[in-house]
């Protein structure tokens, strides 16, 4: 009988979330209870669909390919499913901060819809397409079998599941209010199992390896799968109130947890979206552009460079505040010689093309990626500015930072996500090709169009803030009340939605071509121009 | 380059690899984050300084759970327009008792460390059900539903043991009166010696325009009428802050 286990301890989990609603302390585990309790129920019935009452034959197993990819395949149409409904969310609130009679309370007010936003863009989207690329990537580079078995099923599954626990808990208003850690106790408890069971899947592939060298990146992966472990569960220490309740208390008050909580921050940005999308860069540039990696001194330079200043910047979001001001120059200075292991990676990214720029015009999923290591170098330069305190002190709580943010989400993570998801989707479902070429091409037009109108809206927004909150009058008045500031960023608003909008159109574009390649469709279109040798003018 | 070639080392152990990167990445939150816990300097000593009471941290938690730190600040930095348009700079001291902190990282909306005490009641009932009626440039979503919410009141107790257990200084008298507490704080025509003789400076009263019901914006508005309030700056030296 297939997946008697599965079912029985999906079957179980559903009892077990049943019985947590009926003896919920507060409102809100209850509801959430529920809501776990038909994800499960769910689960057990597709699986009983499924169920095939014959007695297993030795021998008459399928025939099984060296690698595990099926797994991968899910990975994949998971990180285009979330990246959508991420970006969606993102152009709502967009709007909400624009047009605030958009906000529908009390499930859909900004304040439950931007970790929504958040989260479903980092997690869901980014967490996905690292899970999905890490596994490809250390199965071919380590030539073995993805270790564990059926363990990479339980990562996969279990992992959305904790997005979807995620999810709803914001809407619900279950909260810790730890900006990109605001699942509560027994979720973040879960995602901890399925960490774990992530690395033992990781460095177990790694482990039983037919290759000598490891990868690397498989370094960076594994940098990342260690390092957010250690972040989350130091982060988000806490005393429940109740083990049948939502609410917990954080093991850290005031000046320390505020550190605590951005050292995790900083690092969910250093580790989750700059180590893990590197590892993609290490592969995934070198196989689309077949040429070897730049430097291989260069990469462990600043692999060991990267990992050991990153974790210090974390004060930088703390400039000026209570927190002491040893911790904010310190967290200052490794962000201005963060800069040099950035930009490290990006040299070692961009010159891995040498011999090859001819793709960048040929071949838009190079484009792409080219164009996400040019974001990456762009942000990494943007961010060690931004750490120094006296430009610090105009930036912060503006909407600069939200800009910053968006060139390197959008930019360096979502750019290389595309790049690897259109080099994996063909091979992995053994495609000639994708359905289309040239809705690659629209892609990478809409999304950095999509991106250049963001930031550089978000750059005059945030500037306009700071700047209107510290004007003085020449009596030495302040020329500016708050409410006037907020009414000026309106224009600056609508824009913004505008190019997350165009953002989201390149993403839908891409979830169609994908879509139409999965179902083994190819679109009749002329070659991109120059992909064929051009022909030369007469002398 | 003798130290790129042992490299090759931890190329070829997985282990080492692993123990390495977690040392690594170990060594910059020990030095920053450890030594926050043990200098004494970290926190300033200030007076008047108490845990929330019972009904102020039950709109704590909404304030959280609406995820009101998104676009409102609690940390007004030592700026002369900050200070100006906010008041006196946040003190470490200020957060002490605050699992988690809400300092913020983005103003969407104005800074509200020391809001307490700056608008009537009934301004926060009215910006709370139509932000606009009041503000006409606010893009604040509405929150009238708080005004039709009850107040949850069941574990009021074990969240004020729960703050016990990572420190905060709650007696068991505060525990035992708890529940007790957060009724008679938003009560009109309760006794409240008990509560202002624990919880100094309280605000007490009807927060919400109807005495009768004891709902998520009474709790809301006692605590946003307290943010700030605590520390008498008349008797606080700055200088004694410089660190």
């Amino acid at each position: 009988m297939k997946y008697t286990f599965e079912m029985i301890v999906l079957g179980l989990g559903a009892f077990l979330a049943l019985v947590g609603a009926g003896f919920a302390q507060d409102r809100l585990f209850g509801a959430h209870m529920w809501v776990l309790f038909f994800v499960l129920l769910g689960g057990t019935v597709v699986l009983l669909q499924r169920m095939e009452f014959r007695p297993a034959v030795a021998g008459a197993a399928p025939p099984r390919s060296e690698y595990f990819d099926e797994v991968v395949k899910y990975g994949v149409i998971a990180t285009v499913f979330w990246g959508v409904v991420g970006f969606l969310v993102g152009v709502v609130v967009a709007l909400q901060l624009a047009f605030p009679d958009l906000n529908i309370e009390p499930w859909f007010n900004f304040g439950r819809m931007r970790p929504l936003h958040t989260s479903a863009v980092i997690f869901a989207f980014g967490g996905n397409a690292l899970i999905a690329t890490s596994f490809y990537v250390v199965q071919r580079t380590s030539r073995a079998r993805l270790f564990g078995g059926n363990l990479g099923w339980f990562v996969f599954w279990g992992y959305q599941l904790f997005i979807v626990l995620a999810a709803t808990g914001y809407l619900l208003g279950i909260t810790q209010s730890r900006e990109y850690a605001e699942p509560e106790w027994y979720v973040d408890l879960w995602l901890t199992i399925v960490w774990v069971a992530y690395l033992i899947t990781f460095l177990g592939t790694i482990l039983v390896r037919k290759e000598p060298h490891i990868y690397v990146a498989n370094w960076f992966y594994l940098a990342f799968i260690v390092t957010i472990a250690m972040l989350h569960i130091v982060n988000n220490l806490a005393v429940p109130v109740s083990f049948l309740g939502s609410k917990s208390y954080s093991a850290f008050s005031g000046v320390q947890d505020a550190l605590t909580q951005w050292w995790y921050g900083h690092n969910a940005v250093g580790f989750f979206l700059t180590a893990g999308f590197l590892a993609m860069m290490y592969y995934f540039i070198p196989k689309q552009v077949n040429r070897p990696i730049y430097s291989y001194r260069l990469s462990i330079i600043h692999f060991w460079a990267l990992i050991f200043m990153y974790i210090w910047a974390g004060p930088h979001h703390l400039h000026y505040t209570a927190l002491p001001d040893w911790a904010q120059t310190l967290g200052m200075v490794f962000s201005v010689m963060l800069w040099m292991p950035s930009w490290g990676g990006m040299i070692n990214g961009l010159m891995t093309l040498s011999g090859a720029w001819d793709k960048v015009r040929t071949d838009p999923i190079v484009r792409m990626m080219v164009m996400a290591v040019a974001f990456y170098g762009m942000a990494t330069f943007e961010g060690p500015m931004m750490s120094i305190k006296t430009v610090n002190s105009l930036s912060h709580y503006t909407d600069w930072t939200i800009g910053h943010v968006h060139s390197g989400a959008l930019g360096w993570n979502g750019l290389i996500t595309f790049g690897a998801i259109y080099y994996l989707v063909p091979k992995l479902w053994n495609r000639e090709r994708l359905y289309s070429v040239r809705m690659v091409n629209w892609h990478f037009w809409l999304a950095t169009l999509g991106i250049v109108v963001y930031a550089a809206v978000m750059w005059v927004a945030g500037i306009q803030q700071g700047l209107m909150w510290r004007e003085y009058d020449d009596q030495g008045f302040l020329v500016y009340s708050f409410a006037e500031s907020v009414a000026a960023m309106f224009p600056y608003y609508v824009l913004r939605a505008v190019g997350g909008g165009l953002f989201l159109a390149g993403a839908l574009l891409m979830a169609f071509n994908v879509t139409m390649t999965i179902l083994g469709r190819v679109r009749d279109e002329a070659p991109i121009l120059g992909a064929a040798p051009a022909p030369q003018a007469a002398e | 380059m003798s130290i790129l070639d042992k490299h090759a080392i931890l190329e070829r152990n997985a282990t080492l690899l692993l123990v390495g990167s977690l040392l690594v990445v170990s060594v910059g939150g020990i030095v920053e984050i450890a030594p926050l816990f043990y200098l004494e300097n970290t926190i300033e000593k200030v007076e008047g300084m108490r845990p929330y009471s019972p009904l102020e941290l039950a709109g704590r938690n909404i304030y959280i759970r609406e995820g009101c730190y998104v676009c409102h600040s609690q940390m007004i930095r030592p700026f002369r327009d900050e200070v100006e348009r906010y008041g006196h700079y946040s003190l470490a001291a200020e957060s002490m008792y605050d699992h988690p902190f809400q300092w913020g990282s983005k103003r969407t909306g104005p800074d509200l460390a020391r809001v307490g005490d700056r608008y009537s009641n009934e301004w926060h009932v009215q910006h709370m059900i139509e932000p606009r009626s009041v503000v006409p440039e606010s893009v604040m979503p509405s929150y009238a539903f708080l005004k039709e919410t009850p107040l949850e009141v069941t574990n009021v107790a074990m969240n004020l043991r729960a703050n016990r257990a990572v420190g905060v200084p709650y007696t068991d008298e505060m525990i035992d009166n708890a529940a007790q507490d957060l009724r008679a704080q938003a009560d009109p025509n309760a006794d409240t010696a008990g509560v202002e003789a624990r919880y100094p400076k309280a605000k007490l009263g009807d927060f919400d325009g109807d005495a009768q019901r004891l709902t998520e914006m009474d709790a809301l508005i006692a605590y946003l009428q307290m943010l700030g309030t605590l520390v008498d700056f008349s008797s606080y030296d700055d200088t004694t802050g410089y660190r």
